[in-house]
This record gives structure tokens, C-alpha cells and sequence, in this order.
């Protein structure tokens, strides 16, 4: 195998810049950049409401951003829609199979999204399945299926057509523990596998490893940019959730969702 | 690993795979929900059985086109009915796209490379496949009630329930992405599907209509579904109504486009009242 190579003018999987968007009154979004490499795990971390779900609607072109750009491997998203979003697996925080329908059924509807014709779309289902460790169970109903392997159905769903990005909102919302794990580990081993750029965003600190790229958004804006140590050296906090905390913590209350 | 370049995946071959995944997803789907198939032929059955068998004492029928005898108001009700199963299935449809767009179900179907107008269009069309699948299987029962079509009239309807479908659903997702007020199936009765259904031909031929009451008439006229159902009514004989068509066509070509403008998330009137989570 070889390494993937990367010359400096690769794009990056994703880069925002200067990206703002408002609802009404409110600034959701003031001013954000951030750059996800290929076959980087960056974790987009802040609180319930810092704007993390509405970068995601943006990037997922569900409203039109208003100023700034998205590109997601170089791609304008707003200018070239087509090409953005071929490049681009999104993980949605609500659940997004449909529970009547087998896994494989799922998956070839999927597919076929991507124009992967039928036949194609069983093997890349099959395979994907596999992957997460639920190749055996591709006929069952997702209805069958807990929170933690539905995540996962998700995740293999989301790598079907190949994507250079990969976009998680919340992605262990509502598991236990073990599944948690479980998934957060599966897209780190992904990532390092298929040199796939990815965007974690999570309230939770104790998802972000200990060399992680981190952005953390509070209340539309970037407040920082880089890897933990730096981040415990801005805060001037013994460990991460000590630095969250002493950055957003105190602001917290009565946050809007 | 190379990056893809230009794959021959977004071609017209392409879109087609697209387009059959989405109506072969609502089959699926359709089939699977038992209590919507059984609720949707109990509709326009008891509508069959007990209204029309009621109403046929009180309103004779003279023969007019596209008939050539006499016809027993079961008969000539039935196409009426058709479109009653169409109007329903097209406003499920659409009500369930304008309130599953922040859910994850349609935020995944907007995220194919594809245009968003060709993904619109698709998932209407599916909804159109399915209020086939109901049709025929009405008629199928209607045809042991001694509603028999000429053969050929099974067939000849197609094209104009293709058509009619595509036209109420677009009408059903323009009305509910811009109105606000429809936000559940019983505003939608209210205020939709009960005016349309009873100020049309569906239940009475137009001219006791224009008996009774002249503006009535006029309004029943300038009733998309009217056309509609005429549109079918001839089509089960294999006639063609020319004025229907077109007005089946231009509403058709009307109503999709302001729909596609009106849920389109990012020009649409949706992005405008939308508030993220």
C-alpha cells in the first residue's frame, strides 16, 4: 500500500472561512473559519447552541450561507453543488434510516442517491457492513438493530460513495458508554485508513483525544483553534475539561439551544 | 487510491438510478405500512358502497360524454374516486416532505449530488407510483362491484394518472411549504382536500352543478381537480378531453415550478420562517 500523497495544494476535505449566517435577530454564526485536512480528525467542540448544528445545515447546503464560503475538497458548495456534495458523508444527530427497511435496503437507497447502480451498491453495502461488523445481519430491519449499531449503519452509510469528507454532528447521541467508544474509535481508525477528512462535533470533552485538532465554537465564534496543549495553556487549566470549562463554562447558563 | 475524477455515475444513466431508488424506496415504504394501504382503498371503498349506492336513488344521470348509455352513478362516480385516492396520497406525501426536511429522512435525500429540482420532482413521482399501486388495486375491487372499464380503458388511464398525480402533488407541496397554518391532516381536510373534492365533477356531472348554482359552476370549473378527474374520466374509455390536458399540463408545469422555488432551502419561502436547532 501505498501512503497517500499529499502536496501542499491539496485542498483541504473541508475550509470554511469567514462564514456568518443570522436567523432573524440572532447571530448564529459570526465570522468562523476552520480547515479540515485530508485524513484529519478535528474535533468541532462547544456547547449545546454554539452554532454547530447551523455550520452543519450550511455545509449541508440546507440554507444558503449569506457571507463567507464553504468548500468542501476545493468545490464551492453554493457555486458547485454538485461536485461539493459528491465529495462530501454527513452523520446526522437525528436518527436518519428508515427502520421499516433492511440494512442493505438502506444502504442501495443510498446509493442510488450517488447514481451507484443496484448491482454495485450491494457489493460497496455488503462490504461497508462488514466494516463496521454487521455484515451478518444486512437483511434484518434497522427497527432491530440498537442505538449504537444504527450509528454504525449510519457510518458506513455515510462512507458508501466514497466521500473525502466526513461530517458527524453529535454522532454518539443517546449511546451508553461502550457504544460511544465503540463508534468514536471506529471513525478515528477510518480516518487513518482511508485518509477520509473528518469533523467531529461533540458537547462532551472526554471525545477529544489528547492530540486532537480541537476548534471550540461558543456562541457562533471560533474562541480557539489547535491542539489540546495549546488549548490548556490558553485556558491555563490542568486538563481539558478544566479549560472548557474556564472558557465557555461560565457563560453557559441560559444559553439558547 | 486516485480522486475520482468526472464519474460516468452522474450521467443521465445516473439519474436514472436515482430516480428509481427514491419511487422504489416509497414502494417499499408503502408496503410496509400496512394501516396506510388498508385506510387508503377503505376511503374511496365505503365511498363506493354505501354513498353511491345511497346516492344513486336520488341523482340520475343523464348520458353524457365520454358514456354512451345511461350509467349507474357507481359508474360514474368512480373516476372521482380515483382522484379522491390521488388527492390523499399527493397531500401525505407532501406534508410529510415539508415536515421531515430538518429530520434526518430528507436532510439525506438532499444531500444527493443530484439537482435539487430532479430530487423534488423524483420523490413526487414516487408518491405517483404509489397512488398507482392504490388505483389499481381499487379498481380491481370496483371491477367485481360491476364497474367494468373497457379493457383498454385499464391502460389508457395510465399516462393521465401519471399526469393527474404529478400535478396534485405539486399543488399539495407548493400549498403546505408556503402555508403555513396546514400543519396537520386535519387543517389539511379542512381547508384543502374537502373544497377540492366537493366543488368539482367528482360527485356530480358540472351541468346539475350549473342547475343548482351558477357560481358554484364557475368555481367547479376553475378547480384544478375537475380537470383531473375528467382528464381520468376519459381516459377510462381511451378518450382524450383536450381542455383537461391542457389544463392538467399548465397547472402541472405551474405548480412544480413554485413548489421547487417554494421548498427550495435555500431561495424558498422555508429558508425565510426557518429557525435551526
Amino acid at each position: 500500500m501505498t501512503p497517500p500523497v499529499s502536496p501542499p495544494r491539496e485542498p483541504d476535505a473541508l475550509n470554511v472561512r469567514g462564514l456568518s449566517h443570522r436567523f432573524g435577530q440572532n447571530l448564529a454564526l459570526d465570522n468562523v473559519s476552520l480547515a479540515v485536512p485530508r485524513g484529519a480528525f478535528v474535533v468541532l467542540l462547544g456547547p449545546n447552541g454554539a452554532g454547530k448544528s447551523t455550520l452543519f445545515a450550511l455545509a449541508t447546503r440546507l440554507y444558503d450561507n449569506v457571507s463567507g464560503e464553504i468548500r468542501i475538497l476545493g468545490h464551492d458548495v453554493r457555486r458547485q453543488p454538485m461536485a461539493a456534495l459528491r465529495n462530501l458523508g454527513v452523520v446526522f444527530q437525528s436518527r436518519s434510516l428508515d427502520g421499516d427497511l433492511s440494512l442493505q435496503q438502506n444502504l442501495i437507497y443510498h446509493a442510488s442517491l450517488h447514481g451507484i447502480p443496484r448491482r454495485e451498491a450491494k457489493h460497496r453495502a455488503a462490504r461497508a457492513l462488514a466494516k463496521v461488523g454487521l455484515g451478518e445481519r444486512a437483511g434484518e430491519k434497522v427497527r432491530a438493530l440498537s442505538g449504537g449499531q444504527a450509528r454504525r449503519v449510519e457510518i458506513a452509510r455515510a462512507l458508501l460513495h466514497d466521500p473525502s469528507c466526513l461530517l458527524l454532528d453529535e454522532a454518539t447521541a443517546g449511546l451508553d458508554v461502550a457504544s460511544r467508544e465503540s463508534v468514536l474509535g471506529m471513525v478515528r481508525a477510518l480516518v487513518n485508513e482511508r485518509g477520509v477528512g473528518a469533523l467531529w462535533a461533540t458537547h462532551l470533552v472526554d471525545e477529544v483525544g489528547a492530540e486532537d485538532a480541537i476548534v471550540l465554537l461558543h456562541k457562533g465564534r471560533v474562541l480557539f483553534s489547535g491542539r489540546g496543549p495549546a488549548l490548556l495553556a490558553l485556558a491555563e487549566a490542568p486538563n481539558l475539561r478544566a479549560a472548557f470549562l474556564r472558557l465557555v463554562g461560565s457563560e453557559r447558563a441560559g444559553a439558547a439551544p | 487510491m486516485s480522486v475520482e475524477v468526472a464519474s460516468p455515475r452522474f450521467g443521465l444513466a445516473g439519474y436514472a438510478t436515482c430516480f428509481a431508488g427514491i419511487a422504489w424506496r416509497e414502494v417499499l415504504r408503502f408496503l410496509h405500512q400496512r394501516e396506510r394501504f388498508l385506510s387508503a382503498l377503505v376511503r374511496p371503498l365505503v365511498w363506493l358502497f354505501i354513498f353511491a349506492a345511497g346516492f344513486r336513488q336520488v341523482l340520475g344521470v343523464s348520458i353524457i360524454p365520454p358514456y354512451q348509455t345511461y350509467v349507474l352513478y357507481e359508474v360514474f362516480v368512480t373516476p372521482g374516486l380515483v382522484g379522491m385516492i390521488q388527492l390523499f396520497n399527493a397531500m401525505q406525501t407532501s406534508l410529510s416532505m415539508v415536515y421531515d426536511r430538518e429530520t434526518g429522512v430528507m436532510r439525506t435525500l438532499l444531500l444527493s449530488p443530484f439537482p435539487r429540482s430532479f430530487l423534488l420532482i423524483s420523490k413526487l413521482a414516487g408518491g405517483v407510483v404509489v397512488s398507482l399501486l392504490q388505483v389499481y388495486v381499487f379498481l380491481l375491487i370496483a371491477y367485481f362491484w360491476e364497474i367494468e372499464l373497457p379493457i383498454i380503458g385499464y391502460f389508457t388511464v395510465l399516462p393521465a394518472l401519471l399526469l393527474c398525480g404529478l400535478m396534485l402533488g405539486a399543488i399539495a407541496l407548493f400549498m403546505s411549504s408556503v402555508i403555513k397554518q396546514l400543519e396537520n391532516f386535519a387543517g389539511v381536510m379542512n381547508f384543502v382536500i374537502f373544497p377540492m373534492f366537493f366543488a368539482s365533477s367528482a360527485l356530480y356531472p358540472l351541468w346539475r352543478i350549473k342547475e343548482a348554482n351558477p357560481l358554484l359552476y364557475e368555481i367547479c370549473r376553475a378547480n384544478p381537480f375537475t380537470h383531473a378527474v375528467e382528464l381520468i374520466r376519459f381516459a377510462m374509455y381511451g378518450q382524450l378531453e383536450p381542455v383537461a390536458l391542457a389544463v392538467v399540463l399548465a397547472c402541472t408545469g405551474v405548480f412544480l415550478t413554485a413548489a421547487i422555488y417554494a421548498y427550495n432551502p435555500s431561495k424558498g419561502m422555508l429558508a425565510r420562517r426557518g429557525e435551526a436547532g
